[in-house]
């Protein structure tokens, strides 16, 4: 019935150990930072009747929060670090379009993938430009939000290291005001987590490339055919 | 009688000399010196003479100057309003007209370098300054002319700190911190108003040490807004074990547990109410049961309502606080991704199709 051979595909080993690991770290502390991160600002009523005595779920809560921006910080800052020694996947000038072969790309991802006016493109090995876009997005919100969390951390922590964050809440006015906007752009990380994982089965299902399971194994396919030198 | 020291005035009115060590060891403690220091106190008082004082109302309510003759120990008030020598006050001058303006300009000439300068209110920088004078004179001429020779500059209030009610939004006369017009050092004692111990002590350590105390970032005594009203607030175990007030006339309200969900700002608030309480150490806010409002806080007045633990997010019109505007954004990109499904079904069938097509042909079974 198929009278067309089916096409060579070859494996490619595109995202290395230290990015699977942090992609799966991030999303672990993200998760853990936007449930610990909710309950602080919306606590739940679990208890009616004990004294203050009997327990403390409430600062435990608190302490997960502040462990894991710890985790979050250090395993971005190992991300940062990887950007410039890791494969030209992870390389941080895929994150912006910096030549012109990824503003065409980013074109033929809009056109082709969000709007769909056009059926066919040239599709990226590694992430493809709007995807970039989004983690660069991602990074800088990631940032604001280390900012402005231990910059709030900075008042009620004796050590060095929250210290060096005390300048960031004169910038905002106050205490308050930092906390609103620390609580506004978690819903930044509720929104990218929606929409990235349904792009991710998107180009899953329409692809099949394995998109979904790369982050897994770090293995992706494509046709032997259409792998070139530059391809990123 | 401006080179007269404390301890000679006291002696003047009466006072006896374990009643000024008493008030010695008040004020030491108060300041948070410890024992070593006490014997500094003495002498300071003893000796020094004590400065002469301009106190300056601008866009104000007088509620400072209220707290500040409410300090705790009697003898603090009346030293510092009766025997510093309180040179210049548009509330509390006998003086007035050309008389009070003329003891005005008679201690900026004859003491400069050496008078504390004492700020209440905020600045109006809107058309000239025209919204708020004395003497003909704007307060921003008046500020500035003050400042230019004072051995020190204190900001009394959230209004002088900060620009409190008069600077909420719109801020229609442009109100102004007075650390924003002036460049030397300002010690910033924000409030609405501040804790009476708490300026009797900033006037304490100038008058001691003869130099600032150590301040924040923010230009504040450390000694007094380092650490948040939560930090030592005495309610402040129910807030770690999760037991909160969620009603203002339930069970837990009764109880007393933390008013965090009632909107209290103590948690984003740098005072020292829940160590020197009000009125003489009777009580503070969250004792009797109201949360705090931030009243130390810049833009306490913004950042309503003081019911709601978080406040309104800026740009998004009344009512709409973080969460609001983030379920919005939330729902309609779920929204639109499920809409986005549905149409790469459609949209994209031949490309699926032939990708399907593309898969190899596994050898049928016989």
């Amino acid at each position: 019935m198929n009278t067309l051979a089916a096409p060579n595909y070859k494996r490619i080993y595109v995202w290395e150990m230290p990015v699977r690991l942090f992609h799966w770290v991030n999303a672990l502390c993200i998760t853990v930072l936007i449930v610990t991160g909710y309950l602080i600002g919306h606590p739940l009523t679990l208890f009616r009747s004990p004294e203050a005595y009997q327990q403390y779920w409430f600062g435990t809560v608190r302490f997960i929060h502040f462990a894991f921006a710890y985790l979050f910080l250090f395993n971005f800052l190992m991300r940062l670090y990887w950007s410039f020694v890791g494969n030209r996947f992870a390389n941080w000038r895929t994150f912006l379009p910096l030549k012109k072969v990824q503003r065409h790309d980013l074109m033929d991802v809009l056109t082709v993938d969000i709007l769909q006016i056009k059926e066919k493109g040239k599709i990226s090995l590694g992430h493809n430009m709007l995807a970039g876009l989004s983690y660069f997005c991602l990074f800088l919100v990631g940032i604001f939000q280390i900012l402005t969390g231990f910059g709030l951390y900075a008042a009620m922590s004796k050590s060095w290291f929250a210290g060096l964050f005390a300048w960031v809440v004169p910038l905002f006015g106050s205490d308050g005001v930092t906390r609103v906007w620390h609580h506004g752009a978690m819903w930044f990380f509720i929104v990218f987590i929606v929409v990235h994982i349904y792009i991710v089965f998107y180009h899953d299902y329409v692809e099949g490339r394995g998109t979904a399971s790369s982050i897994v194994g770090g293995w992706k396919f494509e046709r032997e055919d259409r792998i070139k030198p530059d391809s990123f | 009688m401006t080179n007269a020291s404390i301890w000679q005035i006291m002696a003047q009115k009466g006072y006896s000399r374990r009643d000024f060590l008493q008030f010695c060891t008040y004020a030491a403690a108060l300041s948070g010196l410890d024992y070593a220091a006490y014997g500094q106190v003495v002498e300071s008082m003893e000796k020094k003479p004590r400065p002469p004082v301009v106190w300056l109302h601008f866009q104000e309510c007088t509620c400072c100057s209220e707290s500040f003759l409410r300090a705790s120990h009697p003898i603090v008030a009346d030293v510092v309003l009766d025997t510093l020598s309180l040179d210049y006050s548009q509330t509390l001058q006998a003086a007035s007209g050309f008389q009070a303006e003329a003891c005005l300009h008679e201690t900026i000439r004859d003491f400069p370098g050496e008078y504390v300068l004492l700020v209440e209110g905020s600045v109006p920088m809107k058309d000239g300054g025209i919204y708020c004078t004395v003497a003909g004179q704007s307060a921003e001429d008046i500020l500035k002319e003050s400042a230019k020779h004072a051995a020190a500059v204190v900001a009394w209030g959230s209004c002088a700190s900060n620009g409190c009610i008069q600077a909420a939004r719109p801020n229609p006369t442009n109100a102004t911190p007075i650390h924003k017009i002036l460049h030397g050092p300002v010690i910033n004692v924000p409030g609405c108003p501040p804790i009476a111990d708490v300026m009797t002590s900033v006037v304490t350590h100038l008058l001691v040490f003869g130099r600032v105390p150590d301040l924040d970032r923010k230009g504040r005594p450390r000694e007094f807004y380092s650490r948040r009203v939560h930090d030592t607030c005495y309610r402040r175990p129910y807030f770690d074990a999760g037991l909160f007030v969620e009603n203002w006339d339930d069970e837990n309200a009764r109880k007393g547990y933390c008013l965090y969900k009632m909107g209290c700002r103590g948690p984003v608030t740098y005072n020292a109410c829940g160590v020197t309480k009000w009125n003489e150490g009777t009580s503070f806010p969250i004792q009797s049961g109201h949360g705090c409002i931030g009243c130390s806080e810049d833009g306490f007045w913004d950042n309503g309502p003081f019911y709601q633990h978080l406040a309104n997010f800026p740009g998004f019109g009344i009512e709409a606080t973080a969460d609001k505007v983030g379920l919005i954004a939330g729902s309609a990109t779920v929204a639109g991704v499920a809409a986005h499904a549905v149409l790469t079904n459609i949209r994209k069938r031949r490309v699926i199709d032939e990708t399907q097509h593309e898969s190899a042909d596994m050898p049928r079974e016989v």
